[in-house]
């Protein structure tokens, strides 16, 4: 077959075709869910902790965490009348089981649970070296461990200490949002089993999500702003104190 | 001009096939679904999300089990989820009949929640155990599904003489 200049015209658009097509890779896990119509976050309504410790022992076992490692916490914090500046905060075991009656006297005394910010400018993402961790089209920060070389950069550069070196893999891990379970319909892990609702997790996308509602009615924070990373883990009645 | 084309021509020749071998090297080593949607493996996303759950959710615990939720609905305890207290359950969702869920120990599950601490919001109810109940498993008084005592008989043998916060 003599390729022509005509049939050369019509083959290269084909051939570019195609080779989308190629690069477009394997379908989505959950046919269903569709990835573009989603912006995922998360509500965490301080005043409602308890300090239970359910959200980190059911993340534990969701995600099959390392003992001692921790993808969500629960931080106690005690703050003096007066020093607002330094609070006392404690977290024994990431809150694990719950936490020991208080010691301190006075002063005010709140549990609040962290986990990834899930930012949407995310600084663990920028700077990692081989594309391992990204921030995904509806707004979830996942690690690919398959291409983690485990260099350590992400660790160090979350402003929120939300990573670590899984000590088995070698590789960086964090909340995934439970990606695996928002996808099929269902809620995280965490706010599965949280008894008084102090998670929420929320879809910004969703114009019918309670979320928007809350935040318009409420007065919210997210950790550290000034570091402007577009976190998405909303906090209710956040004292001045956290950090 | 070119009289010296000659050895220009070698040099051009060895760098295109350099050229040729990284764009054939590259192709073979990039994964397909990389830059999909960024600089990443796109496949890792659905990769990530194909993972099973553990906890299968108070919905399909609530397929099954109506007394509980019946029984829940009448007291403070109704909007706890199952897996707070249970653990997780998919396995036992999955499969039912083979895999039967232990019952929790009332005595440490029901302390994680109700122990006193001043931390805890000040509306939340509280003990301290120990001058609670001393000790006893929470169940012995309390139904763990809706949680206060009324309308029952005072049969139990140690009644609550403190520790209310």
């Amino acid at each position: 077959m003599d390729i022509t200049r005509r049939r050369l015209l019509v083959l290269l658009p084909a051939a570019a075709v195609a080779w989308k097509y190629i690069q477009a890779g394997t379908p989505e896990a959950a046919p269903n869910y569709k990835i573009a119509e989603h912006w995922w976050g998360m509500l965490i309504d301080i005043p409602k902790c308890i300090g239970c410790g359910s959200c980190v022992r059911a993340c534990s076992e969701e995600n099959d965490v390392p003992d001692g490692y921790f993808r969500t916490w629960i931080e106690r914090y005690h703050v003096a009348d007066w020093k607002i500046e330094r609070p006392q905060v404690t977290s024994p075991d990431g809150g694990k089981q719950g936490f020991p009656p208080a010691k301190e006297v006075g002063g005010k005394n709140f549990f609040v649970p962290k986990l990834c910010n899930h930012c949407e400018d995310s600084p663990c993402t920028q700077v990692c070296p081989v594309g391992a961790t990204f921030v995904t089209p509806d707004g979830v920060v996942l690690v690919d461990k398959s291409y983690c070389l485990g260099c350590r950069y992400c660790v160090q550069a979350c402003p929120y200490g939300c990573r670590f070196i899984n000590p088995k893999t070698n590789t960086a891990e964090k909340c995934s949002l439970c990606y695996h379970r928002i996808t099929k319909g269902l809620t995280t892990a965490c706010c599965e089993v949280c008894p008084t609702g102090a998670r929420q997790l929320a879809d910004l996308k969703n114009p019918k999500d309670p979320i928007h509602e809350f935040l318009r009615t409420h007065t919210v924070q997210v950790l550290k702003p000034h570091m402007a990373t577009g976190a998405k883990v909303f906090y209710n009645g956040m004292d001045g104190s956290v950090r | 001009m070119f009289k010296d084309i000659e050895h220009l021509m070698r040099l051009s020749v060895v760098m295109l096939l350099a050229l040729v071998l990284f764009v054939v090297l590259r192709a073979a080593v990039v994964p397909k679904s990389f830059g999909q949607y960024g600089h990443y493996r796109g496949n890792a996303i659905a990769e990530i999300a194909a993972r099973p759950p553990a906890f299968a959710g108070h919905q399909v615990c609530e397929g099954c089990h109506t007394d509980v939720v019946d029984q829940k609905k009448l007291g403070r305890h109704a909007n706890v989820p199952c897996e707070a207290c249970h653990g997780a359950q998919g396995k036992h969702a999955d499969d039912p009949a083979s895999v039967k869920p232990q019952l929790p120990d009332t005595a440490v599950i029901c302390a994680r929640c109700h122990e006193a601490n001043s931390a805890k919001p000040k509306g939340f109810p509280q003990v301290v155990s120990a001058a609670h109940s001393g000790g006893l498993a929470c169940n012995t008084c309390h139904k763990p599904h809706r949680p206060k005592i009324e309308d029952e008989p005072k049969t139990a043998s140690v009644k609550p003489t403190g520790g209310r916060k």
